[in-house]
């Protein structure tokens, strides 16, 4: 996973909340066995009125996403993120997003930071009139800085960590194998099997 | 302190706990199926890893299948491939698969549950959000994106932060005519599609311990559309009782041992739920959606709600792009919302007794003339099982389109899918723009509000339907 420690970039304003990951990526998009090329999938059916604040172009090239309550809510597809991450998003901020998207992200290396409404209020403003603002996402401190705003954002000890490092979820597990094979060995007989090996 | 369903389980699979840490989970069962799995085989060969444990592994394939011509090769040649990877990964890793044409293949949720996969006190996850549809059997299952299902195939585990939990009690009768799935959209309609977020739902109460278990799975499933982690019921004996003879059910002294256990697998009098919402079952009626997300649900006998009428300026603003999406205006009797699709099936409601009560609506009467009535089993026993029913023929003799397997037009990825425009009524879970096909409109009802809904041509309830509807003789 990439590292993540601060990053600063400019900010799309997204007015819209319950953004479902059916509109972040349609399902005819899922059938790509890659982890790569979803960027033109992105916001796929949004896109296509000019007027969507992505086809903007003083929104082009920006990284931060700025986005209304319950981001990510509906399927478990991880292809959300990487359509994100292909398109240049580095973090996403919302005052609240689904588990499963959250858990995606945060595997990824793609930051979801999570800012009462009224902050995130004050960034679209701040963006809407100046769509050249930057805005700095800084995990170390854990804090949002732009223009006007300095806001501190929780995300537990664990995950920062994890995201500051780039570290690999699979290798940290194994160094517990141990763990692993004991627990095995405890279960219950009647615990169902796919197969006998 | 007594413990909640959720933490007794929880506590069951923690390989390793630490301070300041996620626990580390053991996965009882690992579902598979062809989209959300070949980056993760493709992460594990990279690292030159095995899986784990091939015999708590299952794969079927479900959301590209076509639901016609499935002896023939598969038309659309990007789905063509993403079946043939995954037959390639199971082969290569040892991984047991159901592919379209097996006798066990169905949509990945139902498919658990049918073999006795499925039991109390068990973690179930798979890379698919539907996931908490095991819940129905007091099992923890929640949906896992791919970069977990990597790490469920490397080992077997999962690290996760302890969940919160939330009771939802639902005391008193289900009306007549009122289903579990009307429950469920009502309860998503109260508590909002983020109003579960971090919390395992625990459903429980009198009307839910007088629910089939069919009926439990259609609730825990939709538990992700209110945001929730996963839901769950407590077993009981109609728990047992589904699981009992089937053919991964715990056997002789396996089987005593486990039902012992499951019947352990209750929250404590003492145990203490981070939240609680209370519903009165005599209070429901038929729902349905309006809008765009799961949340936007009212009574089939209301009106589409003015946007104009929600205080909080986000959800006014999401009201109102609904309706411009949906076609609808404030006011208008969600009864006079005229469809041109209705779809039964998908793993909310795709399982026998939804079928049984759509044919049981249908029989004798005939699909409305211009309506297109998709009839799609949850997995090809469900559909052995209906043909031995007579249910396709019911299906068949009032004008309905009776199909194979397959999650089909929940979302479209195989030919199924709603024209631009076009309107349906749904048995499936997500009533998302686009989510049938692009620019479709969804409204999420039951199986009974699907068929009545059918034979009518606009929503309705089966207590709508007159004799005079029963245009040709019932019983064949």
């Amino acid at each position: 996973m990439e590292a993540f420690t601060t990053h600063t970039g400019r900010a799309v304003p997204l007015r819209r909340s319950n953004v479902d990951t059916d509109q972040i990526i349609p399902a005819h998009w899922l059938k790509k066995v890659t982890r790569d090329g979803f960027e033109d999938g992105l916001f796929e059916a949004w896109r296509k009125d000019p007027e969507f604040v992505l086809n903007k172009p003083e929104y082009q090239g920006a990284t931060v996403l700025v986005a209304g309550p319950d981001f990510g809510t509906g399927s478990s597809r991880e292809h959300a993120v990487w359509a994100l991450q292909n398109y240049g998003f580095k973090a996403v901020i919302s005052s609240r997003f689904a588990d499963i998207f959250r858990g995606n992200s945060l595997k990824n290396g793609l930051l979801t930071v999570v800012l009462e409404q009224d902050v995130v209020d004050r960034l679209w403003a701040l963006v809407e009139a100046d769509p050249t603002a930057e805005i700095t996402v800084d995990l170390q401190e854990r804090q949002v800085r732009a223009e006007g705003v300095t806001a501190d954002f929780e995300l537990d000890e664990n995950s920062r960590w994890r995201l500051l490092n780039g570290l690999d979820d699979i290798s940290i597990t194994l160094q517990n194998e141990g763990d692993i094979a004991t627990y095995e060995a405890g279960r219950p007989a009647f615990k169902p099997r796919t197969v006998q090996v | 302190m007594g413990r909640t369903l959720a933490e007794k389980v929880w506590d069951d699979h923690v390989v390793r706990h630490a301070d300041g840490e996620p626990d580390l989970l053991f996965i009882d069962l690992h579902l598979l199926h062809e989209v959300t799995s070949p980056q993760a085989f493709d992460g594990l060969r990279k690292s030159g890893r095995q899986v784990r444990r091939l015999d708590l592994t299952i794969a079927t394939e479900d959301h590209n299948t076509p639901t016609l011509d499935i002896d023939k090769p598969i038309a659309d040649p990007v789905s063509r491939a993403q079946l043939e990877t995954l037959r390639k990964n199971c082969a290569d890793f040892g991984v047991r698969l159901h592919p379209l044409g097996d006798v066990e293949q169905g949509v990945v949720h139902v498919v658990g549950p049918q073999l006795g996969l499925t039991q109390p006190g068990t973690t179930v996850v798979c890379g698919d959000s539907h996931t908490s549809t095991h819940g129905a059997f007091g099992a923890l299952a929640f949906g896992i994106g791919t970069s977990q299902v990597e790490h469920v195939l490397a080992t077997q585990t999962l690290p996760m932060a302890r969940p919160r939990t939330m009771a939802i009690t639902v005391d008193g009768e289900l009306p007549d005519g009122v289903t579990a799935k009307d429950l469920i959209l009502a309860i998503i309609a109260k508590i909002g599609t983020g109003g579960g977020q971090g919390y395992v739902l625990e459903y429980r109460g009198s009307a839910i311990e007088k629910l089939s278990m069919e009926a439990r799975m259609t609730i825990c499933n939709m538990s992700i559309e209110a945001g929730a982690r996963a839901g769950m019921i407590a077993p009981d004996e109609t728990t047992f009782e589904y699981i009992e003879g089937r053919p991964h059910a715990p056997q002789g002294e396996d089987w005593d041992a486990a039902v012992a256990y499951w019947k352990t697998l209750r929250s404590d009098e003492d145990a203490v739920f981070d939240a609680e919402v209370v519903i009165d079952a005599d209070s429901l009626s038929p729902f349905v959606t309006w809008g765009t997300n799961p949340g936007q649900g009212a009574p089939l006998s209301a009106q589409v709600p003015d946007p104009a009428s929600y205080e909080d300026a986000s959800e006014r603003y999401a009201a109102e792009k609904a309706l411009e999406y949906m076609g609808l205006t404030a006011g208008q009797p969600l009864r006079d919302i005229k469809v041109d699709t209705v779809f039964v099936g998908s793993c909310t409601n795709g399982r026998i007794e939804d079928l049984r009560a759509a044919a049981a609506i249908v029989e004798g009467r005939k699909v409305a003339d211009g309506v297109r009535m998709l009839v799609v089993p949850g997995s090809a026993r469900v559909g052995l099982q209906a043909v031995d029913e007579g249910l396709d023929t019911v299906f068949k003799q009032a004008g309905a389109e009776w199909r194979h397997a397959g999650c089909s037009m929940c979302l479209g990825m195989n030919p199924d899918q709603l024209a631009p425009g076009e309107r349906s009524a749904s048995t499936s879970n997500r009533n998302f723009e686009g989510r049938q096909g692009k620019g479709g409109r969804t409204h999420l009802v039951s199986p009974q509000v699907a068929a009545a809904t059918a034979v009518l041509g606009h929503l309705a309830s089966p207590a709508d339907l007159s004799d005079a509807d029963a245009r040709t003789p019932a019983g064949v």
